[in-house]
């Protein structure tokens, strides 16, 4: 590959796309992306294009997978053939299995799963187009579907890489930097509870790298989880506001 | 990876962790006696069984020839499967490899991939034709608990175990000559497990302490004490002074253990 020639941070110490070390993409959130879905979110983060849809409480099915004493969350992972460069077979990869996993596990503290005991809730998530940073992404959108279908939750997840490029540590690392890189750690933090759900890590990191590290991919988490929550309010604020303009005809008529 | 534990049980181990003790006598961050035995197969180019506790894991090396990765053509190629075979548990079902089994694999090949443990630019025969495929095939035969710090153990000490054929290019075909060579491998990775139960962390969790635990996170540590790979499971959560905290254990930990296998 001739990418590797290239420099990852440049003299001034800005990346390849201009952020800063501690700079994240931009990101779009739009809670409410599918009709059909009781709950639904769309995030845009640099390329990233990721849909969350949840459907649930409900049956479950098979029946044999129910648990007496809570909800079974499930979750799907799932990238479409067109979001990366090489066609990706849309049958689940190793790859895939193993993230609806550690998405579902990182989703779970945040849900008060006792309070539907003998459903499901399932929440699926496609990723429409990669750009490195998908399953964090995948689950600050999750976290908003969630909180858009109205299951009772104890915080927000949200959720954010940091690594290691070139000695620099960075905020969100994108496609290239992901793979050229020398270290990625996923995070997910339910702020309100200083709780991380969710952290992997490959590469190779010191322990006093890693201390910093995961430290600086929280601090992306709470930017993160800000504009979540300014996502939850357009949605909630707008639909308020059409009741009260409604209320008001009404009262006129 | 279902099995039933009373609750007067989880209650009893939930409340022995708190004041810092265990079912089985172990200190908090004690591993349970391990055995590794290597060689046992001789059928397959590298293997070693480990015993951790009651916890038993095969693993089996097999070294075949294959075409390497597009966008890697001067490597040879690695891949880790993970069997959680039937007989291992009455939690485990036969079948294509669950959830468990393909996080479980793909924890063991982040620990031996990421700290670049073989040499994979020797395992090229023809660049971008033909190449080494390393087979790593972990095998559970009996679930008591941490298996994925068996597992990593098992894999790294049949890769220290695994013999190459010595073979030679004869009008592009390969010709295997006598004799052996060792497989060309460079770190020693050691993965550590800590269970977060209530308050406290535990070392290398028992199957019944897995029932009990919020969480667990494990961490690849290689020979210059660097962290490699991690993967935190489990339903629950970690508070950050949690996380650095079973980093240190972790580090402390894979010393303790290489210095006693002298990797």
């Amino acid at each position: 590959m001739n990418e590797k020639s290239e420099k990852l941070i440049d003299k001034k110490g800005l990346r390849l796309d201009g952020r800063k070390p501690d700079e994240l993409r931009p990101v779009k959130l739009q809670v409410g992306a599918i009709t059909n879905a009781d709950g639904s979110a769309y995030i845009e983060q640099g390329k990233n294009k990721i849909l969350a849809g949840v459907y649930g409480p409900r049956e479950v099915h098979p029946k044999h997978l129910a648990l007496q004493d809570r909800t079974l969350l499930k979750c799907r992972y799932h990238m479409a053939p067109f979001s990366v460069q090489e066609r990706k077979s849309p049958a689940p990869s190793r790859r895939e299995v193993e993230l609806s996993k550690v998405i579902r596990e990182s989703l779970e503290p945040a849900i008060f799963l006792e309070y539907y005991p003998r459903t499901m809730i399932d929440v699926f998530v496609e990723v429409l187009q990669a750009d490195g940073g998908t399953r964090c992404a995948a689950i600050t959108a999750a976290a908003l579907a969630l909180a858009d279908s109205g299951v009772p939750m104890r915080d927000l997840v949200a959720a954010c890489a940091a690594g290691k490029v070139e000695d620099t540590i960075v905020l969100d690392l994108m496609d290239t930097e992901d793979k050229m890189g020398s270290a990625d750690v996923p995070v997910a933090l339910m702020p309100n509870m200083n709780a991380i759900t969710l952290l992997q890590m490959d590469g190779t990191l010191s322990l006093e790298e890693f201390e910093s590290t995961v430290n600086l991919a929280l601090d992306g988490c709470k930017q993160i989880y800000a504009m979540q929550k300014e996502a939850l309010k357009t949605k909630y604020v707008s639909v308020k506001e059409e009741e009260k303009e409604e209320n008001k005809e009404e009262a006129e008529e | 990876m279902a099995a039933v534990i009373t609750r007067v049980k989880q209650k009893q181990i939930s409340q022995l962790v708190a004041k810092g003790n265990r079912l089985d006598d172990r200190e908090l961050t004690d591993y349970r006696e391990m055995k590794i035995e290597q060689g046992i197969i001789e059928r397959a180019e590298g293997s070693a069984r480990v015993i951790l506790g009651k916890t038993e894991v095969v693993v089996g090396v097999k070294i075949e020839t294959g075409e390497p990765f597009p966008d890697t053509p001067n490597e040879g190629v690695l891949t880790v499967n993970a069997e959680l075979v039937p007989l291992a548990s009455p939690g485990f079902e036969p079948g294509p490899p669950d959830e468990n089994s393909i996080e479980l694999a793909r924890i063991v090949d982040r620990g031996i991939r990421e700290s670049k443990v073989i040499d994979t630019a020797k395992l090229v025969i023809e660049p971008a034709k033909k190449v080494f495929v390393v087979f790593i095939d972990v095998y559970v035969l009996n679930h008591d608990g941490n298996l994925i710090d068996a597992s990593a153990l098992a894999a790294m000490a049949a890769l220290l175990n695994t013999k190459m054929a010595n073979y030679e290019i004869e009008d592009g075909e390969i010709k295997i000559k006598p004799g052996y060579e060792p497989l060309p491998t460079k770190k020693h990775p050691i993965t550590i497990t800590c269970a977060k139960i209530g308050e406290k962390l535990v070392v290398d969790p028992s199957l019944e302490e897995e029932q009990v635990m919020d969480a667990r996170i494990s961490f690849a540590i290689d020979d210059e004490e660097n962290i490699c790979a991690i993967q935190k499971g489990g339903s629950g959560y970690f508070e950050p002074k949690e996380i650095f905290e079973a980093s240190k254990i972790a580090k402390q930990k894979a010393d303790e253990i290489r210095k006693k296998l002298n990797w």
